[in-house]
């Protein structure tokens, strides 16, 4: 079946990896000294799934890292241990040791034995250290029951001993059993492996006639043969595998059963108090079985093997009928609570080409829905008043499917967010900083595209707040603040965009000390620049005021990429800073990148989108206005500033209308920090757009940085500001 | 008409395969991420038995079952769980809950039809 396990490895990985995270976060948020049960639990579990899914899948080394972890959590959850930070620590680093494997797994790199094992040691000196329990709990636990051990099997698997022991609550019996395996087709690692967890449930002795890959050995424990083949069944193949009782060593030697050959398999029956039929008829393979007398148990385990004596054949038959009575008195106090079922959202997984294309498609129908209402425009409304109030309807309805398609790609930033904490505490820690992480709006929904992109800026600012913003403890209890520094991670809509924002209540950025420094690099600075744009300063490529480059930040290398990270995703970046108080920088994007807003504008009897968000303000100039500059082409004053014009039909060769300036209008861009004036013929209102790549359906093309469709049918072309004003602002130069 | 099988987990490759494995035996799978999902979904289908995973979030396996057996429909189900605690403690409890019989993870898809087929046939 090994084959057909493949297909879900991807699954394996993918859930993995979100487990892996909800384990982390889980981690990060414990209160060492008053731990959540419930995060204790959540964390357990997903320890507990990766290993279940590991165990399937056959990644051993995770199910052996998970089987550390998960046995160190179990006693954690069961109050027999308390947290402690350390305890935490090695957690996380498991969890990484976790995450190396499952990339191995995946084949994007190595994951490290050596740490591995390490971190497998110290989970389990962890777990170790207090050991206070014996595991004869187990079998007190299950006092009132029965203590069953497999039959006979079907398959000619060697027989099993059945031995019904009617444990009431006292005595745990040590059985010996003589296991006989044939190691062939293992490898060395997996029979240690194997040795290793024998040793778990007891003593054994190797048998002097083992021979090569053929075992034979004495096993002394407590465990009941079930678990014994479970062990051994897990790793060795069951045909060449062999158990036999030998000895019983506490208690009553007189109960030791014979071995029950395969046509009289027997169901020992016995009552204990109040419960109802036990019975100690157990699997007919280990690794499952049933409870007997439990409603729709099979009634016979095998039909090649119901050669049952009569007696325990009735009895089945009884318990059957028995456990139909018990199972009935309850139905009288059926609980409300079976009914109340607050059910939560579920989710299927889609891949984001088909999202992608749903969204093309609803963008293709946005399109033909504005064709057709153009058209319809120009029909009297009252002869087709019926088609025209189709039309609105439609109209409606378009928009609304277009909003719904489009919230399918959203996704909360918590997605990013999450990955913060051990960002925080990890360099809080190397730094020996004490910070505390806030997160605010969590469930902001932002683009899938954007939540990608946005991920490595945002890490470098949360670098950055740390590393520069926040100060030492000393400092800041010198300066009045807590010792413990607070960065603020907030998210929230505010108009058509996103705004994020990196806040700290560090030491807030010195206006000196970066004047200074771009004096030193020659950036054209002087002392009666407004703060923001001091501010701005640090977002040059090269600019750092660190005195001492750390690993961490310092070298001045990535707040120049932030910035264009950010606007690349069509955002805009700002600080607010004051000395003493903390900084704060807020990210602004657009809540999606496959929709535009823009402003619609003619130029001769073509129309250029150009995006909404790059347009300080619309104008038409007079005369006097326009200056022409020898060599340089135009330039227009506006509010006392000279900004160069650029006309639109001079780059893409058109001829438009009107050629003189103050005819036509100027949209005032900025970009970059810099500000230009478009000329163009005429504004022809503002658009959602669908963007449609020019790249991939033509070629690309300077100045554009995309086209969409119009109502009518044709091409617009989305001008790519930035690349408009930089170059223009070359040519002045 | 195939028989119906409510498979609960909330690990989605665990659960995928059985469904996987199952339906390539010819059974009809419904498929539950948690405790609380199963009892909504056995609550709108008649199915012929439930596989259930212990250690799940909001409702457990053990609590699922002693729901289940609750309603009137589900009295007389097959409930197996399906568990990677193979202790006797957790096989009391999940006897005491009425399941059926129990079935050790990490499984092989064999030996899961070879029991689901000992119970349902």
């Amino acid at each position: 079946m090994s084959t057909d396990l493949e297909q879900f490895y991807e699954i394996f990985f993918e859930e993995s990896s979100e487990l892996l995270a909800d384990m982390e976060a889980c981690l990060l948020r414990l209160d060492v000294n008053s731990p959540d049960l419930e995060d204790l639990n959540a964390i357990f579990r997903a320890a507990h799934s990766i290993k279940g899914g590991a165990g399937t899948f056959g990644f051993t080394d995770m199910t052996e890292m998970t089987h550390m972890l998960e046995t160190l959590l179990d006693r954690l959850r069961k109050g027999e241990l308390a947290v402690r930070s350390e305890m935490v620590d090695a957690f996380l680093r498991a969890g990484d040791v976790i995450k190396a494997q499952l990339a191995g797994h995946r084949g994007e790199g190595e994951a490290d034995p050596a740490v591995a094992a390490e971190v497998c040691e110290e989970l389990k000196k962890l777990s170790d250290e207090t050991q206070v329990t014996a595991p004869s709990e187990a079998v007190a636990d299950f006092g009132a029951g029965v203590e069953a051990i497999p039959v006979e099997t079907d398959s000619g698997r060697p027989s099993n001993n059945a031995i019904s022991e009617a444990v009431s609550g006292n005595d745990v019996a040590k059985l010996t059993y003589r296991v006989e395996f044939s190691s062939s087709g293992m490898s060395d690692a997996a029979v240690e492996n194997l040795f290793a967890n024998l040793k778990r449930l007891g003593s054994f002795e190797n048998e002097a006639s083992a021979v090569g890959k053929e075992h034979k050995l004495k096993l002394t424990t407590a465990s009941s043969e079930e678990d014994v083949w479970e062990t051994l069944a897990f790793v060795v193949d069951p045909a060449n595998l062999k158990i036999e009782v030998v000895t019983q060593c506490v208690a009553d030697t007189t109960e030791v059963a014979e071995p029950y050959s395969s046509d009289e398999d027997s169901a020992a029956v016995s009552f204990s108090g109040d419960d109802e039929l036990s019975i100690a008829n157990m699997p007919p393979a280990p690794g499952y079985g049933f409870f007997p007398g439990a409603p729709a148990a099979p009634k016979d385990v095998d039909d090649s093997e119901s050669q049952l004596s009569s007696t325990p054949q009735q009895n089945t038959h009884s318990n059957k009928n028995e456990a139909q009575n018990i199972t009935n008195k309850p139905s009288s106090k059926v609980s409300a609570s079976a009914s109340a079922s607050a059910s939560e959202t579920s989710s299927i997984r889609v891949s984001i080409e088909k999202v992608d294309q749903m969204i093309n498609l609803v963008g293709e129908l946005v399109i033909t829905q504005a064709m057709l209402a153009q058209t319809a425009s120009q029909l009297d409304p009252v002869i087709f008043e019926k088609l025209l109030s189709g039309m609105s309807q439609l109209e409606r309805n378009t928009r609304d499917l277009q909003e719904s398609v489009m919230s399918i790609r959203m996704m909360p930033i918590s997605f990013v967010f999450s990955r913060y904490p051990r960002v925080v505490r990890d360099l809080a820690a190397k730094l020996n900083k004490r910070v505390e992480l806030k997160t605010v709006g969590e469930n902001t929904e932002l683009d899938k595209g954007l939540i990608e992109k946005i991920a490595d800026p945002l890490t470098h600012l949360v670098r950055n707040s740390l590393d520069h913003g926040i100060e030492v403890a000393e400092k800041r209890i010198a300066a009045g603040k807590p010792a413990q520094g607070t960065i603020t991670l907030r998210a929230f809509h505010q108009g058509g965009s996103i705004v994020i924002e990196v806040s700290d209540d560090g030491a807030g950025l010195n206006r000196g000390k970066i004047l200074a420094k771009a004096k030193e690099r020659g950036l054209p600075v002087s002392d009666g620049m407004s703060d923001q744009e001091v501010w701005l300063l640090i977002f040059e490529a090269g600019f750092s005021t660190a005195d001492i480059v750390t690993d961490v930040s310092g070298r001045g290398v990535g707040m120049d990429v932030v910035k264009r990270n950010i606007q690349s995703m069509g955002g805009r970046i700002d600080i607010e800073s004051a000395l003493g108080v903390g900084t704060r920088i807020s990210i602004r994007l657009p809540l999606t990148l496959a929709i535009l807003d823009g402003l619609s504008v003619a130029v001769g009897d073509q129309m250029f989108i150009v995006p909404l968000n790059y347009i300080i303000e619309s104008m038409q100039p007079t005369a006097t206005d326009i200056k022409t500059v020898s060599g340089h082409g135009r330039v227009v004053q506006v509010r006392g500033e000279y900004l160069p014009v650029i006309a639109l039909h001079e780059i893409f060769n058109l001829h438009p209308n009107v050629t003189a300036v103050h005819e036509g209008i100027l949209v005032i861009l900025e970009a970059e920090g810099h500000k230009a004036a478009l000329f163009v013929d005429d504004l022809i209102g503002q658009h959602q757009v669908v963007i449609k790549s020019l790249e991939s359906n033509y070629r690309r093309v300077q100045g554009v940085s995309g086209a969409t469709i119009m109502g009518d049918g044709k091409v617009a072309l989305i001008l790519d500001t930035t690349a408009l004003v930089l170059a223009c602002q070359q040519e002045m130069v | 008409m195939a028989k119906t099988i409510l498979a609960v987990d909330d690990s989605a490759s665990i659960r995928q395969m059985v469904a996987f494995t199952l339906k390539g035996a010819g059974y009809e799978v419904i498929q539950a991420v948690d405790g609380q999902d199963a009892l909504d979904k056995a609550n709108y289908h008649q199915v012929n038995l439930v596989l259930t995973d212990i250690n799940m979030p909001r409702m457990d396996g053990l609590k699922l079952l002693e729901l289940l057996r609750k309603l009137a429909h589900y009295k007389n189900i097959p409930i197996l769980i399906l568990t990677t605690e193979s202790g006797d403690e957790i096989k009391a409890k999940g006897r005491a809950a009425g399941a059926t019989g129990w079935l050790v993870k990490p499984f092989d898809p064999k030996r899961l039809l070879e029991v689901i087929g000992k119970v349902i046939g």
